[in-house]
């Protein structure tokens, strides 16, 4: 299992029920079912993964998120998790507001565009940073907006976003010593409990 | 001697079975005895776990897929139904039938009347959802079937399926709806009586006793098959296809049929006019009209979905205008708010409604997929072969 997904699966409780935005191919899904008796849907709008879903037998849903989950109901779940999609949002404010009004809890996370490589890659080459972990230029990238975790964690103070955990991790999804000590520098992805 | 596709079920033919329990019917009317007229592919395992039941449409009916002795053209669905195809005949045991009211060999409006000698026609009772489904699973009893490995349908079928989870949720483990709607909007209702008004004005209807006249009500049905095509069709649909072509290339200057989409719908109207019974298809568009699954639940559809056992399967086409993907999502909110197990894909196709019958690459592929997953859901025989 991808190790961001490794560290947020410790973090949802059995028996809960688990709205799953982005879901790519249903593996977070598929593991919660088997081992944490989780029960939930995926969203998700690209073919191939809904596809790679159903075949898993998870439960998906094609829906673009952008176009709103109005018809969810207000605490419907107990946790909505949004991994590595934040970035591609319209409006990710919106997209947060509307994950805490239908879940108790929400798990985002998302790539630190204040990483030092990201910064070295602007300061001195004066170009948009590509990297492996972040494929795309400028022009064709669906990551329309990045953010930093201190960006982040600015919004939720604003919007009074409480931050029940946070850990951060490398591109390899490892914890270490210096990605704590430094994380806006650092770390390299972010992963948010968060709650109103 | 004719061979047939290797991925065809090949040389077919129907059976009609006859019930004579009585029916009691939403109507209030019962159905003292009635018959229903009968397909069936594959094979039917030990422990008939495998069977799957596909309901029609508004004018389908039970030849579903394979050919008929002589025939060039297979059954309606034989795009979905065959050895490989989605619904795999070499895993599932599936049954289609004609539903009561139809023209097709099942009990229906040209039926004798054996109260009068004459055939029904407009008396034969109104038929609803409901009662398909009852008269479907007294079909299940007779082929011994337990519980359906799945049930499915598109458009009025789908509703059949929605209905089947409603009515007999132990009685199975899947639910496909295709191009479907909990119910009809005031749009779909007010395109229906259109349809009934041209069948029900024509002169040759006598009131629906034309059979007894040797009429048919050729007009009447040739017109209701003409604005029910156009709804079948999207606006992008028919600009691909028809566009502004002429047949003759210029302006004629009089009220014949000059555009290209002018004589493909008369065409179609015609064949059908001479094809399917007027009265039966009355009584489908009331049938159509009347589906209200979540009226007996405080007109919540979840409620009504709460009761439900089985996993569903919801698929919409983008250009679908008939039962637009608004309306399919409207049955997987309901089925997300009662906790039910549901997959959901929005197809993108130009074809609109009909686009549910055409083998369009995405849609195949995730009716594969899922129809993998109801296979793999089979119960192993207990039975057991040795």
């Amino acid at each position: 299992m991808r190790a961001d997904l490794e560290i947020i699966q410790e973090w949802i409780q059995p028996h809960t029920r688990l709205l799953d935005l982005g879901c790519g191919d249903g593996e977070l899904l598929r593991h919660l079912t088997e081992h944490r008796q989780v029960t939930g849907y995926g969203i998700e709008n690209d073919h191939d993964n809904i596809t790679a879903c159903i075949r898993k037998g998870v439960n998906v849903i094609e829906k673009d998120i952008d176009e709103g989950l109005a018809s969810i109901e207000d605490n419907s779940f107990d946790t909505v998790v949004m991994t590595q999609a934040l970035q591609v949002m319209h409006r990710p404010d919106q997209t947060i507001d509307e994950m805490l009004r239908i879940g108790k809890e929400c798990i985002v996370t998302f790539p630190n565009f204040g990483h030092w490589r990201a910064r070295g890659y602007l300061a001195f080459r004066g170009l948009m940073p590509v990297s492996k972990f972040l494929p795309y230029t400028w022009y064709d990238t669906p990551n329309i907006h990045f953010c930093t975790f201190k960006d982040f964690e600015r919004l939720c103070v604003e919007r009074n976003i409480d931050i029940l955990n946070r850990t951060v991790v490398d591109n390899a999804h490892q914890h270490s010593w210096w990605t704590n000590l430094w994380p806006n520098m650092l770390g390299e992805i972010a992963i948010y409990r968060i709650t109103r | 001697m004719s061979t047939y596709p290797e991925d065809s079920v090949g040389l077919v033919a129907p059976q009609q079975l006859e019930f004579d329990t009585p029916l009691e019917l939403a109507c209030g009317r019962t159905l003292e005895r009635y018959t229903l007229m009968v397909e069936t592919y594959g094979e039917l395992n030990a422990d008939a776990s495998n069977a799957v039941l596909i309901c029609h449409a508004l004018t389908g009916h039970h030849h579903v897929a394979g050919f008929y002795e002589g025939d060039r053209k297979p059954g309606w669905w034989d795009s979905a139904v065959g050895p490989g195809k989605p619904i795999d005949t070499n895993k599932f045991f599936v049954v289609g039938l004609n539903n009561l009211g139809g023209c097709h060999g099942s009990s229906g409006p040209q039926e004798i009347n054996p109260a009068t000698g004459e055939p029904f026609g407009p008396d034969f009772p109104l038929m609803t959802v409901p009662d398909w489904v009852e008269s479907q699973a007294r079909l299940a009893d007779r082929l011994g079937v337990q519980q359906w490995a799945a049930v499915i349908g598109g458009s009025l079928g789908g509703m059949q399926a929605l209905e089947w989870s409603i009515r007999f949720p132990e009685r199975l483990r899947h639910c496909v709806v295709i191009a479907s709607a909990p119910k009809l909007s005031a749009q779909n209702i007010a395109f229906n009586e259109v349809a009934r008004q041209a069948i029900s004005k024509d002169p040759a209807f006598h009131d629906g006793h034309y059979y007894a006249q040797g009429d048919v009500p050729k007009t009447g049905l040739m017109l209701a098959r003409m604005v029910g095509h156009i709804t079948y069709l999207s606006d992008d649909g028919m600009r691909e296809k028809f566009g502004r072509e002429m047949k003759a290339g210029k302006l004629s200057f009089d009220f014949n049929p000059q555009f290209e989409v002018e004589s493909y719908l008369q065409y179609q109207g015609e064949r059908f006019s001479t094809a399917f019974d007027a009265n039966t298809y009355l009584l489908m568009t009331k049938a159509l009209d009347y589906f209200d699954p979540a009226a007996e639940y405080g007109d919540d559809l979840a409620t009504a979905l709460q009761r439900a056992q089985a996993k569903f399967m919801i698929i919409s086409f983008s250009t679908d205008w008939r039962f637009s993907p608004e309306r399919s999502r409207e049955i997987v909110d309901a089925l997300v708010k009662a906790d039910q197990s549901v997959c959901y894909a929005e197809v993108d196709s130009p074809q609109g409604h009909d686009a549910f019958l055409i083998p369009i690459p995405r849609y195949m592929d995730t009716f594969r997929a899922y129809m993998q997953r109801i296979a793999d859901d089979i119960p192993r025989s207990t039975t057991g072969d040795v």
